[in-house]
């Protein structure tokens, strides 16, 4: 397994460095994985084209990750090493991800920290100037490198100044305010895309000889999320319907430590880094009653005498403690606050408490570490931590699952390819903290730039076809069609009354808990939900020029079918596994129970056509260095 | 509680644009000021009116995408804060608010508040930049970095770039936006090499996209999400005359 990644490089074909300015790759997507895989390849001589939606490639919401990146350094010599963190991650994937994936990532963790050092990203140091590390979920060797609670924004920084640099050479072609609208596949292989100019609403079609997506999760199925309000799963989808597989779309990650909602308007939830739980204790109250007393306000959380606070996750988890990974910490959340014992006037929230961290170290030390999170969580809920506990509660956070990909991260199309959050490959069933960072940029620095050198040299300079070909025509066509189907229903219906209704349901059904009615009843409901998009959609305006609500209507029709097939997912896996959490499948604690004989499968759908069941396709998880176990962290 | 809302309209760059008045009904002290337009917007929408154009994405702070004039100032007077962050509980009922973009010659208007800042990716991809090909790098605690430059290193970087600095200040400048790349990267060893030659050429693109000059009277430090400091932009030209005194230009 050590070798596996280092003699797989020397394998793959290499295209002759003069003959790389031959090649035009298109880039979709400008976050960790994106921008890093665009300035990458852009430094090896080939020709980029990079489109994103946002009004620049800096702006990709890489950029909200706060805590941390994970990497094998071993600089606090506390035992870690490239076969620990492999291991951690497949354990903490709950052996659902493909082990050589796992095994390269943990490799060239050590690279990226180099990478952006050189950079001038400014990590967190220590008095002597080097790298000072923290403490995550899921670890107990402290390996996460942050700046401050602003990690992805340096990072992402970090590769948009590398980005800007090979723009500023002319190597990238930079396409702000664009949206990819559809892949266009050629004889088979990806060989370009159609977008819509979000300012002008032109629609364009661009050929290259290989196309790569970054386009992130798919989080916003739940409307409810973290991610940002224009992350969305349009160009993984089209990619799905030109038949890229999409595997394990039911593996969706809820980060337990997120701002509980206020009320009807939320447009979003607010994660606070996971970082927190390294000195954030969390609890609720061990009876009912004064939970109760706390919702309508009698009672404060300083009014609760330590002998009557129930820190369940250092009760139940005495190793791990505060430090459990993410679906462990979220399922607990809300086993407690389904007792009754939450402490928000919703009842859906506990108490993330500093008081110990803050007698400890003392308030400066306290803000030092978490600042700009405290100030953050101030700003929203009106709420000092310092002086109050912060409360918090689980929300959609992260999705593991994402277009099916082989080791060279190329899907089941020839020439497409997918980077980061947005394919399926390293995280399994659930993703340990700080390690989103790690794999976006994995994959864009030090595994994209080498594999798809191989099949670049497969087809030879000469296969970019011209975009005056029928396949470009068809797929502007089926774009504009759309589009103008959309504008002409005028209903009573806005996009986001359309996107909050298909959110609750997929939270009610395929959310931390699930179940097989639940699931079946939502197979049935979305479809009616779609039906009633189609007719009674509302978007003012016109395409000829910045429409946001058409932008919004588009990436909701494509949630409306895309959200059926996560149920579909999560229904045929017949087992609890990290964030998939089905209710008929748990231990007699209450813990994921998985089904290694039945289900170690990457489940990887195939799009079937219009209104037709999509066929499931399994590849087989074969574990050859580490021995399958029940996760424990007690 | 219930607002008026006073919003500015424009089709397109071409347009002349206009002030249009909106009731903002019902509004919850625990919304977002951009959660409330939401609910505008809605409501604009169910009458079969074209919603409010406004620029966002996080709704946390971070990425810099918001971009409104909130009664007169930039991201709405919170310190510190961005328009997302920005929360209803701040005003009262009754209150008139009045709405704007970003109002600089460099940063032309798309529709109603959404406006063009490419300029400020032209001046990063002039020398914004460690000039590192990937994998071409030393081992990370090869370099070592005091903490305390590194600290005020990362007080500059936290810049969010979303051009507040530049709609407060009355020469539409952009200095501190600009300054806080610039010291960012000379603060730290590994920019040295490009120090001089990334100050010129940042200024310079600076200058070519039409923002003003500084005339230091603080309004950008003043409405700043990340609270950067105006001691930048005096670091920036320290930079800047150092460049030419190296180069030999002076």
């Amino acid at each position: 397994m050590a070798q596996k990644w280092g003699k797989h490089q020397f394998d793959l074909k290499l295209v002759n460095p003069a003959n790389k300015r031959k090649y035009e790759v298109i880039v979709v997507g400008s976050g960790l994985a994106g921008a890093s895989a665009a300035a990458t390849l852009a430094e090896l001589g080939y020709n980029v084209k990079c489109f994103c939606f946002q009004d620049s490639p800096r702006r990709a919401h890489s950029i909200a990750a706060q805590g941390g990146i994970n990497a094998a350094k071993n600089y606090q010599n506390d035992g870690d090493s490239v076969h620990r963190l492999f291991y951690d991650t497949v354990k903490g994937g709950d052996y659902r991800s493909r082990e050589a994936n796992v095994h390269r990532l943990a490799q060239v963790s050590v690279n990226i920290i180099d990478q952006c050092a050189a950079q001038g990203v400014p990590f967190a140091r220590e008095y002597g100037g080097l790298l000072a590390n923290r403490s995550f979920g899921g670890a107990q060797v402290s390996r996460t490198f942050y700046a401050r609670g602003q990690t992805g924004q340096q990072l992402l920084l970090g590769a948009y100044s590398s980005l800007s640099r090979q723009i500023g050479l002319g190597k990238v072609q930079m396409f702000p305010r664009t949206e990819m609208l559809d892949v266009v596949l050629v004889d088979g292989h990806a060989k370009g895309i159609v977008v819509r100019d979000m300012v002008s609403g032109e629609i364009s079609r661009h050929s290259a000889h290989a196309v790569v997506l970054a386009t992130g999760g798919y989080g916003n199925a739940f409307f409810l999320s973290t991610n940002a309000m224009g992350s969305n799963v349009t160009a993984s989808f089209r990619a799905y319907k030109r038949g890229a597989a999409f595997a394990n779309p039911c593996y969706t990650q809820i980060h337990p430590t997120c701002i509980p909602v206020s009320g009807e308007h939320q447009s979003k939830l607010t994660l606070m880094s996971e970082s927190l739980r390294n000195d954030g204790r969390v609890w609720v109250p061990k009876r009912q009653a004064v939970a109760e007393q706390i919702r309508k306000g009698e009672l404060k959380a300083s009014d609760v005498a330590e002998a009557d606070r129930d820190y369940y996750l250092e009760r139940k988890y005495p190793s791990f403690g505060n430090l459990v990974p993410r679906d462990v910490a979220s399922r607990n959340a809300k086993e407690a606050c389904d007792d009754g014992r939450g402490v928000v006037a919703s009842g859906l929230g506990v108490y993330l408490d500093f008081e110990d961290a803050i007698g400890r170290l003392g308030e400066p030390a306290v803000r030092e570490r978490y600042g700009n999170l405290f100030d953050m969580y101030e700003k929203i809920t009106g709420s000092n931590a310092y002086k109050n506990p912060m409360t918090i509660f689980p929300a959609v956070h992260y999705t593991m699952g994402g277009l099916w990909v082989d080791y060279n991260l190329m899907s089941n199309v020839p020439g497409l390819y997918v980077v980061g959050e947005a394919n399926f490959s390293d995280h399994g069933a659930n993703r340990l903290g700080a390690s989103a960072l790690m794999q976006g940029l994995a994959d864009g620095y030090f595994v994209l730039p080498y594999t798809i050198g191989q099949y670049l040299a497969e087809v030879g300079p000469d296969d970019r076809p011209s975009v005056e070909g029928s396949e470009f025509a068809g797929a502007e066509e089926k774009v504009r069609g759309q589009i103008d189907q959309m504008l002409s229903i005028k209903g009573k219906r806005t996009p986001t009354s359309f996107h909050r209704e298909l959110g609750q349901i997929m939270w009610d059904k395929c959310g931390m808990a699930r179940n097989k009615a639940g699931l079946e009843e939502a197979i049935k409901k979305i479809p009616e939900l779609r039906a009633e998009f189609w007719e009674n959609l509302n978007v003012p305006g016109e395409n000829g020029s910045l429409n946001q609500s058409l932008e919004h209507a588009a990436r909701v029709a494509d949630f409306l079918e895309f959200g059926e097939l996560m149920c579909r997912d999560a229904l045929q896996r017949e087992e609890s596994c990290g964030g998939h959490f089905r209710e008929e499948h748990q231990t007699p604690e209450g813990e994921a129970k998985r089904d290694d004989e039945n289900f170690s499968f990457v489940g990887a759908w195939e799009y079937k056509g219009e209104n037709q069941a999509p066929e499931l396709h399994k590849e087989n998880l074969v574990y050859e260095e580490v021995k399958m176990t029940q996760r424990s962290y007690k | 509680m219930n607002l008026k809302l006073k919003v500015w309209r424009q089709d397109n760059a071409d347009d002349v644009g206009r002030f249009e008045e909106y009731e903002a009904r019902d509004i919850s002290p625990d919304m977002s000021f951009l959660e409330m337009l939401d609910v505008v917007n809605e409501g604009l929408m169910g009458t079969g009116k074209e919603a409010i154009a406004f620029d966002s994405d996080c709704r946390e702070g971070i990425c810099g995408t918001c971009s409104m004039v909130i009664n007169g100032v930039a991201h709405g007077g919170q310190k510190g804060t961005t328009a997302c962050q920005l929360h209803m509980r701040h005003f009262s009922d009754g209150m008139t608010i009045t709405i704007e973009p970003w109002r600089a010659t460099a940063f032309p208007v798309h529709r109603d508040l959404v406006v063009d800042r490419t300029a400020f990716d032209r001046i990063q991809q002039k020398g914004g930049f460690i000039s590192v090909r990937t994998g071409s790098v030393p081992d990370a605690n090869a370099i070592a970095v005091p903490k305390d430059e590194s600290d005020l290193a990362m007080d500059a970087a936290q810049c969010i770039g979303c051009g507040a600095c530049v709609a407060a200040c009355k020469n539409a400048s952009a200095m501190l936006f600009v300054a806080a790349k610039i010291s960012h990267l000379s603060l730290v060893p590994q920019g040295q090499p490009e120090r001089e030659r990334r100050a010129l050429a940042m200024v310079k693109q600076m200058d070519d996209e039409g923002f003003g000059n500084c005339t230091v009277t603080g309004s950008c430090e003043a409405v700043c999400p990340k609270e950067i400091s105006l001691d930048f932009i005096a670091r920036m030209n320290r930079e800047y005359g150092r460049a030419l005194i190296k180069k030999g230009t002076i």
